[in-house]
């Protein structure tokens, strides 16, 4: 399944509020929280991490990772951190309005 | 930057390497674990380009970039380079060139400060045709009427004059206004030096002072600043200057040698209401309302109409806003602005199609960039710019050839321009040069970067598309030749056919000039009419003259005098009878002019001041008052008197209106009158406006200094000026067919010229893309001059299309030269033949050189490259 248009931001900002992680880990991840059904073309990733980070939605700094080698570390931004929750919030009220829908469809039927 | 590249390559290398390793981890062979990792990721370079895409300021790199990329990629092809930049370079050089002049003269506002508060002041009455006289101006007594009654407006006026300036210096005849004391302020522009007129100087009897005009000044004082306070001779009257005009200052487009206070002028037409001669203008007080001034110019109008109803019944009075008088230029203006768009639109064409053939044989690059990643839309932004680049070089040439064009071109106008002073290369322009040369960038830009969408990776797209691109600008180019083309050949036959009708006079050795009588001699009429004849008998003893006469309207110069005739007593209301134009003259002016008698007799010493009047009247004139009667001996009801005057010959008809207007004029008949018969009252005025016809035995001008010398007078202050040669004034009637004969050549030839380069390159690059056809078809057994056949076949298709369709719009640009100039008839079937057969050659011509390649083709070779 194809991530929904603008869903990736979001889960990219969720995936870095749990600490600075660098770009790798964020695919893994996403793979592994999204349990393997969402597909993330990782293609995209890259493009949507400098996106955020032109916006100042996330920071970045160059840090060594525990095997040794130098790697580009992603943490939120305090703008980053409050898009997040407006963003997870109007994304929850979208599904439970979706879902409400879909569920009186099927009443009706 | 490199250093963001870096980082960016370092961030993706990680990602690679971590997955490889992780992949390793989980038992997958090195080898394939990279490939499995480069792909997962969807090809490195892409999501590099994907990552500097969002950068900000992502676009202004990439058009730095494109447009570094475009000046080298314009170095490596010099030849394509040059060919282009100059095409562009005349297309805009030329447009830039009109456009200046446009606006100079249409566009720009007036000179004066705030020009939208002031407003030009006229009469109006049923008896006065605006159109053959020009506006009505004011009475002298009704424009100080109104400077008194209207107030919310400040009114300046001008009388218009002529007179000697003999000291300091040498005497000539100079330009005078005589103006009222408001009339600098109203117009708003500062004197240079010194003051305006006073309002006790311009009264009658005030004190003799000047103002003398920037150029005079320049002249005659050096541009010294003494000037002010130093007296000057005018008219034969001393007179204090007081003020030095500004530099700028024109009133209707005319600069002023010399202002007089005009309430010094006391004659007897200045101080009635009959005459007209004050020219107004008023300046609105700011906060006042255009349209209650309006009313109040028709309400005092309308109160001295009946306060004076004698001279002011009829008449009414208007004041709209003051515009520039461009009427004579607007069209040939507009002629050019449509020649000048089709060399534009040519020079278009041919940098198009020289893009698309550049662009062509340059697929592979492109199919392989997209392949390395770059987007179709990049590839679109980079072609566009370097159109937008080349664009740009030319539109710099362009200016640089308009800077250096425009003054030669305004001095070739003919006639005077109209606000020439006003014409200089400024932001406008230079904004108007840029946005042409941006928008023929896009234009001829767009067909190469439109191509990028029907790319195809890893192949070549030979088609039928490019073939077809090319054959339309091809067409266009060739049409739009043939318009011009035609357009020039219509010209150029109208001269031809101009230049050989008779003027009806012989103009060979023939030399006439104005003459500013001594000031002294215009005190009463017996003394001027003795220096009349005193300058006649100088004139006749300068070695070389062979016979001189006076006359007032000299032919094809400008002026002519307009009169109402009738032929029986019981007479028509004035603006109800046939106009005739009405000459004074001396009995020598059919010996100086080369008139044909055809009947009775001209002038002698038996007709003067108390003889019976006589008149002597053209061919059209008796035809078209006496039809099948003979004129000899008939009345005619003319002008002032009322006595009638009787016809006592026949002249050939002149064309008074010059080669190419005559035919058309609305006033064609003439007759002569003696100028020993004009009535003492008149001739003073009739004084001003005489000139000096002369018929030399030897070349004209070689007399100019004698007869100068000789006609000085006692007081040493006669002048003679406008001095031209008969044969000056024909050619010159000629002149706007003559300018528009040589731009629309020009154009034309360039337009042809820029054709024929747009076939060859066209043609060259088309047999290039056919080269392994005709390779087969020798190997076939098919002759060099088969093939030879063939792309000559290709060129004659698209040239036909060309003409074809040019044809149309040459009828069209035919009709619209009809209407505007004079002289040229519409749609002459042989010019359009010859001109498609002239274009047709040069087009076949241009494909020669690429037809002789192709029909040299080795087959082997061709077929071994292909």
């Amino acid at each position: 399944m194809d991530l929904p248009q603008g869903t990736l931001d979001l889960l990219i900002l969720k995936v870095v509020a749990l600490g600075p992680v660098h770009g790798y880990a964020i695919a893994q991840r996403l793979q592994q929280v999204s349990r393997d059904v969402v597909q993330v073309q990782q293609g995209s990733l890259y493009p949507a991490l400098h996106r955020l980070e032109n916006r100042g939605l996330l920071g970045a700094e160059w840090k060594e990772t525990e095997t040794g080698r130098e790697a580009k570390f992603y943490k939120l931004t305090r703008k980053g951190r409050a898009r997040l929750e407006s963003e997870s919030a109007s994304w929850q009220q979208l599904t439970e309005a979706v879902g409400l829908i879909l569920r009186l469809t099927e009443g009706d039927a | 930057m490199a250093n963001r590249e870096e980082k960016l390559e370092k961030e993706l290398q990680f990602h690679i390497d971590q997955r490889v390793a992780d992949l390793a981890a989980q038992g997958v062979a090195p080898s394939d674990a990279l490939r499995q990792a480069r792909m997962e990721i969807g090809g490195p370079e892409q999501v590099k380009e994907a990552c500097r895409d969002v950068r900000p300021g992502r676009w202004l790199e990439d058009a730095w970039q494109d447009a570094e990329y475009a000046l080298r990629a314009l170095r490596k092809k010099p030849g394509f380079a040059a060919v282009a930049l100059l095409t562009l370079a005349l297309g805009i050089g030329a447009s830039t060139i009109i456009f200046t002049v446009v606006d100079g003269v249409l566009l720009k506002p007036l000179a004066y400060p705030h020009p939208e508060q002031l407003l030009s002041v006229n009469g109006r009455s049923p008896g006065w045709n605006s159109a053959v006289f020009g506006e009505q101006k004011l009475a002298y007594p009704d424009f100080r009427d109104f400077q008194r009654e209207i107030k919310a407006v400040d009114l300046g006026g001008w009388v218009w004059d002529s007179a000697t300036l003999s000291r300091p210096g040498e005497p000539e005849s100079v330009v005078v206004a005589r103006a009222s004391a408001d009339l600098f302020s109203v117009l708003g522009v500062p004197l240079a030096a010194g003051r305006a007129f006073t309002a006790a100087e311009d009264a009658p009897g005030g004190p003799p002072v000047a103002i003398i005009g920037y150029s005079k000044w320049q002249e005659r004082f050096a541009g010294s600043a003494s000037a002010v306070g130093s007296s000057i001779v005018i008219g034969g009257e001393q007179r204090t200057i007081v003020g030095i005009a500004n530099q700028a200052l024109r009133i209707e487009d005319q600069e002023v040698d010399v202002f007089t206070p005009v309430g010094q002028y006391t004659l007897p037409f200045m101080l009635g209401r009959r005459a007209h001669p004050v020219g107004t203008i008023a300046r609105l007080h700011p906060g006042a309302s255009l349209a209650a001034v309006q009313q109040q110019f028709a309400a005092v109008g309308q109160r001295l109409s009946v306060q004076y109803p004698n001279t002011n019944k009829l008449r009414t009075f208007h004041a709209v806003p003051l515009r520039p008088d461009v009427s004579g230029v607007q069209s040939t203006l507009w002629l050019l602005i449509g020649a000048v768009g089709l060399v534009l639109a040519i020079a278009c064409a041919n940098v198009a199609s020289l893009l698309v053939s550049r662009a062509v044989s340059r697929e592979r690059e492109l199919a392989l960039r997209v392949a390395l990643g770059a987007g179709r839309g990049r590839l679109v932004r980079q072609l566009l710019t370097e159109s937008a680049v080349l664009s740009l070089a030319g539109g710099v040439l362009g200016i640089a050839l308009a800077a250096i064009g425009i003054k030669p071109f305004v001095a070739l106008w003919p006639g005077s321009l109209p606000r020439a002073e006003e014409v200089s290369l400024n932001w406008t322009v230079l904004l108007f040069a840029f946005g042409i040369s941006l928008l023929t960038g896009l234009l001829f830009g767009l067909a190469p970067a439109l191509r990028v969408h029907r790319l195809h990776i890893g192949g070549r797209t030979v088609g039928g598309a490019p073939k077809r691109l090319h054959g339309i600008f091809v067409a266009a180019e060739i049409a739009i030749a043939m318009v011009l083309l035609v357009a020039a050949g219509v010209l150029g036959r109208t001269m031809m056919r101009l230049a050989r009708l008779d003027t009806g006079l012989d103009s060979h050795n023939v030399l006439t000039g104005r003459i500013g009588l001594s000031a002294g001699t215009l005190a009463n009429p017996a003394q001027t009419r003795a220096a009349w004849d005193e300058i006649l008998a100088s004139a006749r003893r300068v070695p070389g003259v062979e016979s001189a006469a006076l006359v007032d309207t000299v032919p094809m110069r400008q002026g002519n005098n307009q009169v109402g005739y009738w032929t029986n007593a019981s007479l028509p209301p004035e603006n109800e009878r046939p106009l005739a134009l009405a000459t004074s003259a001396t009995p020598d002016y059919l010996a100086v002019t080369g008139i044909r008698l055809l009947e009775g007799r001209f002038f002698d010493s038996r007709d003067r001041l108390g003889s019976e009047s006589v008149v002597v009247v053209d061919d059209v004139l008796a035809r078209e008052a006496f039809p099948h009667e003979d004129a000899i001996g008939k009345h005619l009801w003319i002008g002032i008197g009322s006595d009638p005057a009787r016809v006592i010959g026949v002249v050939g008809h002149v064309r008074h209106w010059g080669l190419a207007t005559d035919d058309a004029a609305r006033v064609r008949s003439q007759f002569y009158y003696p100028f020993a018969q004009v009535p003492d009252p008149l001739v003073r005025r009739w004084s001003e406006l005489m000139s000096l016809a002369v018929r030399t035995r030897v070349a004209p001008l070689a007399v100019v200094t004698p007869l100068r010398r000789a006609i000085r007078g006692a007081g040493g202050d006669q002048v003679l000026y406008e001095v031209r040669t008969m044969e000056q004034l024909a050619s010159g009637s000629l002149s706007r067919q003559r300018f528009l004969l040589v731009l629309f050549g020009v154009f034309a030839a360039l337009a042809m010229v820029l054709a024929c380069i747009g076939i060859y390159g066209v043609l060259a690059y088309l047999t290039g893309l056919r080269v392994p056809e005709f390779g087969v078809r020798m190997a076939l057994g098919a002759t060099g001059s088969e093939v030879m056949r063939l792309v000559l076949c290709q060129s004659l298709g698209m040239v036909a299309i060309g003409v074809v369709l040019g044809v149309a719009g040459a009828l069209a640009a035919s009709r619209a030269l009809a209407r505007l100039v004079d002289g040229v008839r519409s749609v002459e079937i042989g010019t359009v033949a010859a001109m498609a057969g002239v274009l047709a050659l040069a087009a076949l011509c241009a494909s020669l050189i690429p037809a002789r390649r192709a029909s040299r083709v080795d087959p082997v070779t061709a077929l071994r490259s292909e």
